[in-house]
């Protein structure tokens, strides 16, 4: 497939850059320490405030949410005191997606979004169906004409929500969540990674991540991903904690940040340690205007961010054109 | 408050990379400084915390161990969040005691990979390693199940706390009180009046109501005063090398701690 072609060459060129800024370094400057230097994995990066190498990261990455995947719902709700629901209703506004939409929702892990989503259009087609009830007097020829159609009235797509996400654990949770919710048309469950997604290009009209691109090791790959599988005229949307902007609330937001979200960690979920990666990851994350930026330069247009609570919270917008 | 210990390990012979295990905890300052790298600490397992942080705890956990009675890792977090100054009287009480003193300076752990168990087994019926291993058989213990420690801000008294943790199925064993909701209860008046902990007179206070009336009659008529009363009296039994005293007699070991053998023994049925 062209697709899986083009991944490769991506791939070879981006192996072939790293290996590239690794020999230089190696002609320039011998390492005081000597070891076994044939990976060519020897760049590091950020786990929280510890520096760890970038292989690691994905793994220590995954080893966190398996542990917290149980309570990640509780957890969400009282860490936020359950402002969350509103940070993603209010995504889905902004979305707002028409029936028929295919969305994508990356690292969707217990699968919130795509369950919003799916009541979203469900609803936006129940005001359609109301409205062509109501007008039904003065038909435009395209309703007449489809009334002529044998097609069932359910229009010629369905929408439908894939959630995919990288840790097992997080779908199975998702999983179980739909069923207790009677979700079921519309939704599959996909486990893959952001930065190597298992879909084919110019897939879907909107591709969303909430509050998991912070995780992913190489943010520029995954935006690359998001662009390649979106259509043209498609829709990237990112919620992510980002920087707060008011100095007061910026050092309100530390303190219950860095003082109370651990304990809560430790006491609800018995694990202090991933959540106090969790604080640790968002200070890591860059800035708005830094993060508009690196999705322009992955290829999108028109990109906008807005924030919520301050810049608790921020929306990033853009689209493949 | 600086808690600084400076950089230790520069070249790891394995990696390349430079892992710095600094261990630094700022109280007031904006989130750029905020840094709270805590792997390493001052012992495996130790997540050091800020005073602000283990009011939370202290205050989570206790709320979070009285909804759940199940959730031992709350109890240990609440013990070890509010014992400071209770773990400072027990260390002071061990290093006075020669016996304590070599148990602090060698600290021996309890653990399944420490007890030799067929030579424990092996021994003459009464003796107090063949009675611990009944113990653990009739209750369906284990010694590894206790948690470790992880809010204690000192090493020394990390041990201690832990010590504290290891010997409590050991106090079973001495008292001959199973781990039933009042066999528990009557270890915990026990532990009050010898450590003083104050996680141990919450539950010592707390567990009562958890017992029925007639558990509650025998509680507060034989069982619960003599508890007290020999936790009161008895040599402080962190101090004690266990380790070294399995082919001791129980008996002999229960006169050596000045512990009378209790008035009456609830039943080992296990009670949820």
């Amino acid at each position: 497939m062209a697709a899986s072609v083009r991944l490769l060459v991506r791939q070879a060129i981006r192996l072939s850059h790293r290996n590239i800024t690794v020999t230089a370094t190696g002609v320039s400057a011998r390492p005081p320490c000597r070891c076994f230097s044939e990976s060519a994995e020897e760049r590091s990066t950020h786990f929280g405030f510890e520096t760890v190498p970038e292989a690691e990261k994905a793994k220590r990455v995954y080893k966190v949410f398996e542990n917290v995947a149980q309570k990640y719902d509780i957890m969400n709700d009282a860490m936020s005191l359950g402002i969350h629901r509103l940070w993603k209703d209010m995504l889905l506004h902004a979305m707002h997606p028409q029936p028929g939409a295919r969305l994508l929702d990356v690292a969707g892990g217990t699968g919130d979004i795509s369950f919003r989503f799916l009541e979203y259009v469900r609803s936006q087609r129940e005001r359609q169906q109301r409205r062509a009830v109501r007008f039904g007097q003065t038909l435009s020829w395209q309703d007449i004409s489809n009334s002529y159609s044998t097609i069932e009235t359910d229009g010629p797509r369905e929408s439908t929500a894939v959630v995919c996400d990288i840790n097992k654990e997080m779908l199975k949770v998702g999983k179980e969540k739909a069923e207790s919710l009677g979700i079921t048309a519309g939704l599959s469950w996909v486990v893959g990674d952001a930065e190597e997604l298992p879909f084919d290009d110019d897939q879907f009209d909107i591709y969303t991540i909430a509050f998991g691109i912070r995780n992913v090791t190489h943010i520029d790959q995954a935006l690359q991903e998001a662009l390649r599988v979106l259509k043209p005229g498609g829709r990237f949307m990112c919620l992510e904690f980002s920087k707060v902007t008011n100095p007061l609330l910026a050092r309100l937001y530390d303190a219950y940040s860095f003082q109370m979200i651990p304990v809560l960690g430790e006491v609800i979920a018995g694990d202090w340690k991933s959540y106090q990666y969790l604080v640790e990851s968002i200070r890591k994350f860059p800035s708005q205007e830094e993060f508009k930026s690196m999705i322009e330069d992955a290829g999108f247009y028109c990109v906008q961010y807005y924030n919520f609570t301050g810049g608790v919270v921020a929306l990033h917008s853009g689209f493949k054109l | 408050m600086w808690l600084l210990i400076p950089f230790r390990w520069i070249n790891r012979r394995r990696h390349c990379f430079t892992v710095s295990k600094v261990c630094v905890q700022q109280l007031h300052s904006s989130s750029t400084e905020f840094t709270n790298i805590h792997y390493d600490g001052l012992y495996p397992g130790h997540i050091p915390t800020t005073a602000v942080q283990k009011a939370l705890l202290s205050i989570g956990s206790g709320v979070a161990a009285l909804q759940n009675p199940y959730r031992h890792d709350m109890v240990a977090v609440l013990g070890e969040t509010t014992g400071h100054l209770a773990l400072i009287k027990l260390r002071d009480r061990m290093r006075n005691d020669p016996e304590g003193y070599a148990v602090l300076t060698e600290r021996p752990r309890i653990r399944l990979s420490t007890l030799d168990l067929t030579k424990m087994a092996s021994l003459p019926d009464g003796s107090f390693g063949r009675e611990y291993l009944r113990f653990l058989e009739d209750n369906d213990v284990t010694p590894d199940s206790r948690a470790d420690v992880k809010f204690v801000d000192n090493e020394e008294l990390a041990y201690v706390m832990q010590r504290y943790r290891e010997v409590h199925d050991l106090l079973h064993t001495l008292l001959g009180m199973p781990t039933n909701m009042l066999g528990e209860v009557a270890v915990k008046w026990f532990e009050a009046a010898q450590t003083g902990l104050p996680m141990c007179a919450l539950g010592a206070v707390l567990g009562p109501l958890r017992l029925n009336a007639s558990r509650l009659q025998s509680l507060f008529t034989s069982l619960g005063p003599w508890a007290l009363q020999s936790g009161r009296r008895a040599r402080c039994v962190l101090s004690i090398f266990y380790e070294r005293r399995w082919e001791q007699s129980l008996e002999d070991l229960q006169r050596e701690l000045n512990i009378e053998p209790p008035p009456i023994i609830p039943k080992a049925k296990k009670k949820t």
